[in-house]
């Protein structure tokens, strides 16, 4: 169990600057804040205000945003509180501060999925999870950055900023959806959607100390989101407690007939579900999974205390094998680098993005491409490339596919046994920038839990369970996550029995030292009350 | 696990990307070691094995032909680099792919490649 003095105590070296104080309304999670919208005694107007300025303050040390759409999201919110007054239905979200990952899109924003190659880009219509989004209220604030086009596990693939992990800011968010991560952190927004292919929200929520959750494939549409591997993303969300995620996934989820991947079943009340226990639900530890090279000591300590705490909450422990996991990883960066060499072909620098002219038309497509994708990006392009050409298709791709259905089977095998099967999300805590720069396979190994779930499109929710301290050198405490994995859409367990370890730990309303200096500072609605009486 | 520096060249000029000599040379490395990594699953016998190209139960997933509007024009081409007339306007190709073909002039066909 940790303890409030074991919370980061100070700013990271180099960045300290004074800044003003956060409305502490904002580091509330939405369903504190929601009825308070709901009964008038806040608009939506002056929480939108709160949230802008305070990324204003807070977005220059932290740079999880690429984009703000000021203007247009007070004006959304004083239509939301007009339509309000007049007794109009506005939806379950109306007036809550949210954001993007930068590859969706919102119809007259940018989109640039953190390349230069869209740089100015504007979307020409709304994601459908924008549409959702928007019908159910929210307030969307602006774009978050992210690895350029979801391709990493740091952010830092980004061709803008880098984006600063809010417990600590040498360290990275976690990637690719960092920005999204680093923004519900940090009190900059309430909730956000990332997209996962590899692990990119169940990664970075776990560096960043929040629950954040992947679908199982095909439950919420790909309609507006740029494409990076299509038979593996996914979008999510980001929130600071399981009700929130499950609100926010209840709002995103369910069947679109502009998806042609998308499923067609009615998705159950999550929220409502999560009123009930979940009852003695059976959890499988995959023991080979964690006698897994790279995975750190100390993460795996913790791990095995959570497991202890679940058999203590009233679960069933079952070992479980998954033989073939730990060939997840070469067989997704074959996999996905395939996929995303063809989807990304259609950046030519002809009906939109970047356009580097050259000698004939061959000469520009090969320097636009050269000018705008980053060295990863270009890295994937050639592996992928490779792994489809003549004479090699076989031997990686094809090859690699049909390790994706022995992967497959596994966890098929292990859910005839077990309800949900809990790993670690990542082999060590947030690292620090550059460390893994250098070194492809460094930073791949980053994804080592998340990518064999994602291989079988299977639904996994990562939550804080400790703070720890870093292995090395000094810094303060850093979150640990676990995932929770169920049977494809078998979202509701995933998210009751996260609602159970979450209720049980009390780790949810910790606060970054980022946001506030004050060691260990929990929320106390007394003072919340007061200070919103000033606003 | 041999990756040369002419699969590289053949690899970048197929996936349209334009690298420098030195690039070339550090690509190489790269993919040289990524895919001896990546050919560990070689370990593995998949003779009896299907491929997994999608996990959704779903197939030959198709709507109504009914018409409905699409994306304006407007909306289409207003992220174009050049534009021209409600069209994309890109560079002559043409006359790339067929150097000794004149002009077209009129209603003059253009020849089939042979």
């Amino acid at each position: 169990m940790p303890s409030l003095e074991c919370l980061p105590s100070r700013e990271a070296k180099g960045y300290q600057r004074k800044r003003k104080m956060i409305n502490p309304l904002l580091m509330q999670p939405a369903h504190r804040v929601l009825p308070l919208l709901r009964a008038g005694e806040i608009s939506s107007v002056e929480l939108v205000r709160a949230a802008l300025d305070w990324i204003a303050e807070a977005d220059p040390d932290l740079g999880a945003f690429l984009y703000v759409a000021e203007a247009r999201a007070m004006a959304r919110a004083i239509s939301i509180d007009k339509a309000r007054h007049q007794g109009e239905e506005v939806g379950p979200l109306a007036g809550l501060p949210v954001a993007l990952k930068d590859n969706m899109c919102q119809r007259d924003t940018p989109t640039t999925c953190g390349s230069r190659i869209l740089e100015g880009f504007r979307s020409p219509y709304d994601a459908t999870v924008v549409r959702k989004l928007e019908e159910a209220g929210a307030v969307i604030l602006g774009k978050c950055n992210m690895d350029e086009f979801a391709m990493g596990s740091s952010t830092e693939n980004s061709a803008f900023q880098q984006t600063r992990n809010p417990w600590d800011l040498e360290r990275v968010p976690g990637g690719s959806s960092g920005g999204s991560a680093a923004a519900v952190t940090a009190g900059e927004v309430y909730l956000s959607l990332g997209s996962d292919t590899g692990g990119s929200i169940r990664q970075p929520a776990s560096f960043c100390g929040l629950p954040g959750m992947k679908p199982t494939y095909g439950r919420v549409s790909r309609y507006g989101l740029v494409a990076f591997a299509s038979s593996l993303d996914q979008i999510g969300a980001f929130a600071r407690n399981i009700p929130d995620l499950a609100l926010a996934m209840q709002t995103i989820s369910g069947h679109d007939s502009l998806d042609s991947t998308s499923l067609p079943e009615a998705v159950p009340d999550y929220l409502g579900a999560l009123q009930r226990e979940p009852g003695a639900l059976r959890v499988g530890v995959a023991k080979d999974q964690l006698a897994l090279e790279g995975l750190s000591p100390s993460v795996r300590q913790i791990f095995e205390e959570a497991i202890a705490k679940l058999a203590g909450l009233g679960f069933l422990l079952e070992e479980v094998t998954l033989p073939h996991a730990s060939y997840g990883l070469p067989t997704y960066y074959l996999i996905a680098p395939a996929e995303c060499s063809a989807n990304l072909a259609r950046f030519d620098g002809i009906r939109y993005g970047l356009r580097e002219e050259g000698r004939d038309l061959f000469d520009q497509y090969c320097r636009t491409r050269r000018q705008g994708f980053g060295a990863e990006v270009r890295r994937r392009i050639m592996v992928g490339t490779y792994a489809l050409s003549a004479g090699y298709r076989e031997a990686f791709y094809l090859k690699a596919q049909k390790v994706r259905t022995l992967i497959r089977q596994d966890f098929t095998e292990a859910f005839k046994r077990v309800d949900l099967i809990a790993l670690p999300t990542t082999p060590t805590v947030a690292f620090r920038f550059g460390e893994r720069t250098e070194d492809p396979l460094s930073m791949y190994m980053a994804d080592l839990f998340t990518i064999p779930i994602s291989l079988a499109g299977l639904p996994a929710l990562s939550l804080p369970i400790d703070w720890i301290p870093p292995e090395e050198g000094e810094g303060p405490p850093m979150p640990v996550g676990m995932q929770l994995v169920g049977p494809a859409m078998a979202e509701t367990r995933v998210l009751q029995a996260a609602y159970c370890y979450e209720k049980s730990s009390g780790l949810h309303d910790l606060i970054p030292s980022f946001v506030n200096d004050r060691k260990g500072l929990r929320f106390d609605p007394q003072q919340c009350s007061q200070i919103w009486g000033q606003i | 696990m041999i990756v040369t520096l002419e699969d590289v060249r053949h690899i970048a000029r197929l996936a349209r990307l334009a690298f420098d000599e030195e690039e070339l040379l550090a690509m190489r490395g790269e993919m040289e070691a990524l895919l001896s990594h990546f050919s560990r699953i070689d370990t593995l016998d998949t003779s009896l094995v299907p491929p997994t190209t999608s996990v959704l139960p779903l197939a030959n997933v198709l709507r109504e032909d009914t018409p409905h509007l699409g994306l304006s024009h407007e909306d289409a081409l207003q992220n174009a680099p050049e534009q021209e007339g409600g069209f994309f306007r890109i560079r002559t190709f043409l006359e790339d792919a067929f150097p000794r073909v004149p002009a077209l002039q009129g209603s003059e066909r253009i020849p089939a490649k042979t």
